[in-house]
């Protein structure tokens, strides 16, 4: 079982797409993370939380035949990198896509979906996955 | 008077359908006249992935979208109803008003009301906006809803749901009325703990569904001095296809007033998202000064009744950022029964 406070402060990335961005050089993170590597000692402290935009396109992706336990109903499912608006890559599973109509630089858009329970009792996990873009 | 009503509104209903013949087909009886029964062609099942959480997040981020110039930050309350809350213990409130970003000044409940809970989260919205307690509320009817297997209501109950945001400020159809009539009748229920509902069979029209219909219809009609001609469209609780249709006929409306907000044909009942998805579906295509008569219903049991005008503001409204029902509902995806127990969760993994 998962712990649900690692859970809980995952929430703004995993609802929202909330990364980071570094006030130095402009680079955008996701998910967010406190250094810059680029601007290293100058980027400290001026790392601030950046929504990502929830719209992109796909840069790669993979199809899934073997699961993990928690998408073993959806197998087989496509898993994709996307190129967000801002330039940001994010990995995340594609959903309501026919397999064999994918393709690289077709848009998309996060959904929140389920992305595991731990069992009957325990907490639901949302987060975000990628549907064709309207 | 403020003026009160729907400032946005958003709609989403899973991909996937079943037919009734295939339902039929499992349990050894005539699915295909059953669903000619009801009148239903299709229901809509939820993804694997999707639950009353995630349809209603959907639902309630094209509601946001549609209103750019709304600050989620102003939104003081936001309401969930359904009867399938993922959790028994957890608001499902708390979720979606998270992922839209209206955290953390404001309230969050859940309602459950077998399938009005949604247009009960309308009416609370309204209070709060009228008594100044809140800029704007948000209310969401949304199911995945449970029918045993084999049962009458396996054909009928679906998954979808619709938001809707309530304020006083570019009101895109103002509410000049609600009314309520309420009962203490059980033609339908679920034990806690249960996993199926059980329903009173014929007991659930006459006495339950029609009376609570027609019976907060007339007052309201009464109290605004109005009549069914008075309105270009009317929405009714949707169980099936039969029931709207026959109390449309009984309250004296034409089966062309209550056609754009139909949808029980098409995807079944979606319970507390029925009444809510059938007015997203009449917004959709309405237009300024369109007067609109909506009257849920929720089993246990009770009705309530709402007098719509969709006002000028609905031309500078943004329907285009999110789909209407019509393109939500395009390019489904058919499932078997073995499909079908799979996304219900019917069929016991090993742990």
């Amino acid at each position: 079982m998962s712990s649900v406070a690692r859970e809980w402060r995952e929430i703004p990335g995993r609802y929202n797409l909330e990364g980071s961005k570094c006030g130095c050089c402009g680079q955008v993170y996701f998910p967010r993370r406190d250094f810059c590597p680029k601007c290293r000692r100058d980027g400290i402290g001026k790392v601030s939380p950046y929504k990502i935009d929830r719209s992109g396109e796909i840069f790669s992706f993979s199809i899934v035949y073997e699961s993990p336990e928690c998408n073993s109903f959806l197998k087989p499912y496509a898993v994709a990198l996307v190129k967000t608006g801002d330039g940001a890559l994010v990995a995340g599973q594609l959903v309501d896509v026919d397999l064999e109509k994918i393709s690289i630089g077709m848009p998309v858009r996060a959904v929140l979906r389920k992305l595991d329970a731990d069992g009957a009792s325990g907490v639901i996990h949302y987060g975000f996955k990628f549907a064709p873009a309207l | 008077m403020m003026e009160i009503g729907i400032v946005s509104y958003g709609a989403y209903v899973p991909r996937f359908r079943i037919k009734p013949e295939e339902i039929g087909r499992i349990w050894g009886v005539d699915g295909k006249g059953m669903g000619k029964g009801l009148m239903i062609s299709q229901k809509s099942v939820p993804g694997c992935d999707e639950d009353v959480v995630t349809i209603a997040t959907e639902a309630a981020r094209g509601m946001m979208a549609r209103a750019p110039e709304v600050d989620p930050k102003d939104i003081g309350a936001v309401y969930v109803g359904s009867e399938s809350h993922p959790y028994a213990v957890k608001p499902t409130a708390t979720i979606v008003a998270e992922a839209i970003e209206a955290t953390p000044d404001m309230t969050a409940v859940d309602m459950e009301f077998a399938c009005k809970a949604g247009t009960a989260g309308i009416q609370a919205c309204m209070g709060l906006v009228g008594a100044g307690m809140a800029r704007y509320g948000v209310a969401i009817g949304a199911d995945t809803s449970q029918g045993a297997p084999g049962d009458a209501l396996e054909y009928s109950a679906s998954a979808g749901g619709a938001a809707y945001l309530i304020g006083s400020e570019r009101v895109i159809a103002r509410i000049n009325k609600t009314m309520s009539f309420t009962t203490d009748t059980p033609d339908f229920w679920r034990r806690e703990g249960q996993p199926y509902p059980l329903h009173g069979g014929r007991f659930t029209g006459e006495p339950a569904y029609f009376r609570h219909i027609t019976s907060a219809a007339k007052k309201l009609m009464e109290a605004m001095g109005t009549k069914p001609a008075d309105y270009r469209h009317a929405v009714f609780h949707q169980p099936n296809g039969k029931f709207p249709t026959r109390v449309a006929g009984m309250l004296g409306f034409s089966p062309e007033q209550i056609e754009a907000g139909l949808l029980t044909p098409s995807i079944g009942n979606t319970y507390s998202g029925s009444v809510p998805l059938g007015l997203a579906a009449v917004l959709d295509k309405a237009e300024a000064g369109d007067r609109v008569f909506v009257t849920s219903y929720g089993s246990g049991a009770g009705s309530d009744a709402f007098d719509i005008t969709v006002t000028d503001e609905i031309k500078r409204y943004k329907r285009e950022n999110a789909p209407t029902v019509a393109k939500v509902l395009e390019n489904p995806v058919y499932l078997d029964y073995g499909q079908y127990a799979k996304h219900k969760g019917k069929i016991i993994m090993s742990e």
